[in-house]
């Protein structure tokens, strides 16, 4: 890896000030960060190390019944306080289907945000990549792309956000608590990465220097939590990114869906929020066809990258599953295999 | 193995046979096993591998200023300036000599060759000095893939094994046949990934040279790296004390492993080279791609009339090595007539190599899964055609086995596994939640090989002895097992014994490859301690102060550290005293270990297995998970039944990866492989294989060698993979013939 520069700054307004300058990064725990250094992905002059920073790795529990967890915490952390999981358990569903035990006790809430995609072709040097290397071109649009995206890809750039975390987070309704320069901002989840259009190497909405301090879940996103469920489809058990994911919370009010929420994984360059299907379910009885339907509404959109046309109808299949999965009701303990389709489903068999 | 923190054991009779735990397992939890890349000569500087990144075509220009100019940076080795060799890499002088990439020209053939070598002070800065060199190239369209133009029919595949073999007459057996099975089976390039990346410290003194690099066949090793260096092999020591793993890819010395030594000569400092997990899809070897074309026969009895078994596989455009995919079934089911023929293409990537179990994990699940396909045509349980097609003899040679019991092992993994009552018909079974169910069968088999190696035993005047080969041990436990045998040829405890390995100042043990080297490193600590008991034994019954003194043709027993009249074990006598008592301070003892010509002229030689796989489905999302193995294995006498069994355990997950999850993926544009890591080029995680089991089945082979040792390091990987593969058909109802199988393949 290149030569760099490291601070440690001891608060919140050196370390915006030092990570503004051009060729900066914030380096939390580096599970993505210092792989991407040392395969030559990335080359930043000067790394802004956030371990010094007071205040960024709490869990609080707000008195509304919302969260609001410190961007420096853990992720393991997060997903094990049984309050948080409790009130959000969709969330620890994600976060513990993601990486490995090592990884999730490394890796950060704000690394997870920004994570970069794993798109070979953004990892590999020498292909075109639009996001390293703005102009250069995209490889992977006639390349080896059967896993990526469907959703919202543009010309320049068709890769998705790995994030397991994202997805519930999306679904919920989380908020990006923000600072920078010009002072604290917030926004929510679902605005702050975006979509590649003719920039895919602006991937979020942080302007250089911004810091993501902390991450809330209102208030509102745990009455959902008697019927919140991820599921991630995978091409091993475990340790492996989502072919196509689902996060979906559901208010069930005398039989009928008074509220839906759903999200969709591995499917974009961001956690896709599918607020059509969530209307779509909105006054619904909670059975397979409103399901299907809902799937149906969320995928109206997509169409195929590459080699990946099979992901639309596996993405409208993972969909109804987290829908189902959430109406059959939360989990009493989060199953061993957090996510998966091997998890035991509580109740009645879910295939005929 | 002097640093050897044995674990105490209780002996029950004799050794080989105890499940004894790895004499090396508290080295290596508590981190003190010292493998290559753990040593660090005074001096040593780090070199790094700058590799490219076309697959063909020619290094135009390197900014070697560049790195240089960097801190810490003390050489760039390019072609150059590289130090002259004795011989021309690209010279092939053995069989098991291969073409390798070491500086030697601008030519590039294959993504991730090495282009130069940055020498450094540091890591960090011989890493970024190669980053540096930025390379320009003149690229050259490449080809990738098993449709590629450059065809060809091969001589030979594999190590050395004629590509084409015909018994009987395939044609008319299929003409005559009253059902027949054409199918076409893909499976793809796989790459080695041991854990332990090859790596290499160099240390020269003058023109002697001392190389601390994981081997698995350190004699060929030293031969070749003093051939390239043009020094006699003596003057090459070559330490190899644990390897992470090698799976072949560590059988033949690489071309980063000759640049190491080179860079260590280039600055006259001593030199560690470690690849990085990228820089092993490259040099180092890979299981060339396949497709296989089955075509079979049978009558209306449900038995074969003939079987060709046609292999396309891939080699690279300078060297060969072609996967022998198609010797499986030389010697699986009793067809009257069978064919195995071959083609090939040559691709811009490096040249395969051996990768476990090689031809026979790629030719056994196109085999296997063929067998089931024909069973179903013959309205047949899979077991039952397998039974029906029971090959009592070689099919191809017609020659007896030298042992076989195949038929135990069905027998023994049936009960276990409970196959009774398995529905012909796919998907039939469900789960309590609903998940398909499908079961599977797949027959192992892999040939019982020998090498030639050589030991020596010393028994010492304190009652002790010595005994050591240039083995390897690459975790399947020879320092182990291979103790255990070198302590019955002596007739002592295995903690009086003081075993040697892994150095190539040692006899030369074979190769550790072919599933061969417990049975071939074996036999010669055998003969060793068994010459050394002999000239003891001659010592004492020459002497008449001896109460052996005239046993002749009687002759005597060594146990526990004393001979012992065969016909009256009162009388005898210590081996502290007959040397004593004969001024001698030890007697050295010599043995060879080989296959006698004579075995495999009139044997077949096969170690067999039946592996039985359960996997559940998603019916709606295709996800597969292999949830229950039995395998049932026959390969002679077992020397230790925990590390068998552990052997056996690697290989049936191997077999779960082969069918499921391991694939390199390939940029047809660039030829560069893009999941070149370990978090995209899938293994199976222990979730992937929640239930497990491994049956010894009793064998007893009175040919294959004196000691009856058959092979068990790659079995395991056959008949799973396969077995796994009719699993996800019969929960399915869809036979899927391109591996790994893609959960895409699976939605209905």
């Amino acid at each position: 890896m290149n030569r760099f520069d490291y601070l440690r700054p001891a608060s919140i307004a050196e370390a915006i000030a030092a990570a503004a300058q051009p060729g900066s990064a914030y380096l939390a725990s580096g599970t993505n960060l210092l792989d991407l250094m040392k395969g030559d992905v990335v080359r930043p002059a000067r790394l802004v190390d956030l371990g010094g920073l007071p205040g960024l790795d709490r869990i609080e529990l707000l008195p509304d019944g919302g969260a609001r967890i410190g961007a420096r915490v853990r992720n393991a952390d997060l997903a094990y306080h049984p309050e948080f999981s409790r009130r959000f358990p969709a969330v620890a569903e994600a976060l513990l289907s993601g990486a490995s035990a090592q990884l999730r006790n490394a890796a950060t809430v704000g690394g997870n945000l920004l994570q970069r995609t794993r798109c070979a072709y953004f990892y590999d040097p020498a292909s075109a990549c639009n996001k390293r290397a703005p102009g250069a071109g995209c490889d992977a649009r006639g390349g080896e792309n059967r896993l990526h995206a469907v959703l919202g890809w543009s010309e320049r750039c068709i890769a998705t956000h790995p994030s397991d975390f994202c997805v519930p987070l999306a679904a919920l309704g989380a908020v990006v608590e923000i600072e920078g320069q010009a002072g604290r901002r917030e926004v929510p989840l679902e605005e702050f990465h975006l979509l590649p259009g003719e920039t895919p190497e602006r991937e979020s909405v942080l302007a250089p220097g911004e810091l993501v301090v902390a991450l809330r879940l209102p208030a509102e996103a745990a009455r959902f939590a008697a019927h919140a469920r991820y599921v991630k489809l995978r091409e091993r058990t475990s340790y492996a990114f989502a072919v196509v994911s689902a996060a979906a919370g559901l208010r069930i009010e005398q039989g009928v869906i008074a509220e839906a929420r759903l999200a969709l994984g591995g499917v974009a360059a961001k956690p896709w929020r599918a607020r059509a299907a969530e209307a779509a379910l909105a006054g619904a009885r909670p059975d397979a066809a409103s399901f299907r339907r809902a799937a149906e509404a969320a995928l109206a959109e997509a169409t195929p990258s590459g080699d990946n046309e099979f992901k639309i109808e596996l993405a409208r299949r993972i969909a109804a599953r987290a829908l189902a999965l959430a109406a059959i009701g939360t989990p009493e303990r989060l199953p061993a295999l957090p996510a998966s389709p091997f998890a035991p489903v509580p109740g009645a068999p879910l295939h005929g | 193995m002097a640093e050897t923190a044995s674990a105490t054991h209780v002996r029950h009779g004799s050794s080989i046979g105890q499940p004894l735990t790895r004499r090396d397992g508290v080295l290596k939890v508590t981190g003190q096993a010292r493998y290559a890349a753990d040593n660090h000569p005074p001096g040593m500087l780090h070199a790094a591998l700058a590799v490219s990144s076309i697959a063909r075509g020619r290094v135009a220009a390197l900014d070697v200023a560049a790195a240089r100019a960097h801190p810490g940076v003390v050489e760039v080795m390019t072609p150059a300036n590289r130090p002259p060799l004795a011989q021309d890499p690209d010279d092939k002088n053995g069989p098991f000599v291969f073409r390798m990439e070491a500086l030697q020209d601008d030519r590039v053939r294959y993504a991730g060759q090495p282009i130069a070598v940055v020498i450094a002070e540091t890591l960090e800065a011989a890493t970024e000095g190669a980053a540096l060199l930025a390379p320009r190239y003149e690229a050259e369209a490449v080809e990738t893939g098993l449709d590629a133009s450059d065809v060809f029919i091969p001589q030979m595949v594999g190590p050395g094994a004629p590509a084409e073999a015909r018994h009987g007459d395939v044609e008319a057996g299929l003409a005559a046949a009253e059902r027949r099975v054409e199918a076409t089976y893909e499976t793809p390039a796989q790459y080695h990934n041991a854990m332990e990346p090859h790596a290499i410290v160099a240390a020269w003194e003058g023109d002697r040279l001392t190389v601390d690099t994981p081997s698995q066949g350190l004699a060929w090793a030293q031969e070749r790296i003093a051939g390239l260096l043009g020094l006699p092999p003596e003057n090459i020591h070559i330490r190899s004390p644990f390897l992470g793993g090698g799976f072949g890819s560590k059988g033949v010395i690489s071309g980063p492993q000759v640049l190491g030594i080179l860079a260590a000569r280039l600055v006259g400092r001593p030199v560690k080279l470690v690849l990085r997990r990228e820089q092993m899809y490259g040099p180092v070897g890979h299981r060339g791609p396949t497709r296989q074309t089955l075509r079979l026969g049978a009558g209306e009895d449900g038995g074969l009339t003939a079987l060709h078994h046609h292999v396309r596989t891939a080699t690279s455009r300078f060297d060969d090595f072609l996967e022998p995919a198609a010797s499986v079934s030389h010697t699986l089911y009793a067809a009257p007539a069978i064919a195995t023929t071959y083609d090939a293409v040559r691709l811009d990537t490096g040249t395969p190599l051996f990768m476990r179990a090689p031809g026979e994990a790629s030719g056994s699940i196109a085999l296997e899964s063929a067998i089931d396909e024909m069973a179903l045509e013959c309205g047949m349980d899979p077991l039952e055609f397998r039974l029906r097609n029971y090959a009592e003899v070689e099919p191809m040679s017609g020659k007896p086995f030298s042992s076989k019991a195949l038929r135990e092992c069905y027998a023994q993994g049936v009960a276990r596994f409970g196959w009774a009552g398995r529905p012909l018909q796919p998907r039939q079974m469900r789960d309590e939640n609903g998940l398909l169910v499908g079961w599977g069968l797949g027959t192992a088999t892999f040939p019982a090989l020998m090498f030639q190696g050589q030991a020596r035993a010393v028994i010492r005047r304190d009652g002790t002895a010595l005994a050591e080969t240039g083995a390897h041990d690459m975790g399947q436990g020879a320092w182990t097992a291979l103790a255990q045998l070198a302590a019955d040829s002596l007739g002592l405890e295995i903690d009086q014994v003081e075993f040697r390995s892994g150095d190539s100042r040692l006899p030369d043990a074979g190769i550790a490859g072919g599933s061969s080297h417990t049975a071939t490193a074996g036999i010669a600590l055998h003969h060793a301690g068994a010459d050394a008991i002999a000239k003891l034994t001659e010592l004492a019954m020459a002497d008449q102060r001896s109460p052996l003194f005239g046993a002749g043709n009687m002759g005597v027993v060594a146990r526990n550290g004393r001979l012992l009249r065969r016909d009256d074990e009162s009388r005898g006598e210590s081996y502290a005293d007959i040397l004593t008592r004969a001024g001698l301070a030890e007697i050295e003892g010599r043995g060879t270990g080989a296959m006698d010509p004579a075995v495999p002229e009139h044997y077949a030689t096969h170690s067999h297995g039946a592996v039985f796989a359960e996997v559940k489905i998603d019916p709606e999302l295709g996800q597969i998970r292999a949830t229950r193995l039995v395998g049932a294995f026959a390969a002679g006498r077992i020397v230790n039944p925990r590390l068998v069994r552990s052997q056996y355990y690697g290989g049936m997950i191997w077999g779960v990866s082969f069918a499921l999850h391991e694939q390199a993926v390939m940029d047809k544009c660039s030829g560069r492989v893009m999941n070149a890591n370990l978090g995209e080029y899938h293994v199976p995680v222990n979730a992937d294989v929640p239930s497990l089991e491994a049956i010894l089945v009793e064998e007893h082979d009175p040919h294959v060698n004196p000691l009856g040792i058959k092979g068990v390091g790659e079995i395991g990987i056959t008949g799973t993979a396969g077995a796994v593969a009719n699993a996800v058909w019969h929960a399915t109802g869809v036979r899927v013939r391109r591996f790994p199988i893609a959960i895409e393949k699976l939605l209905v």
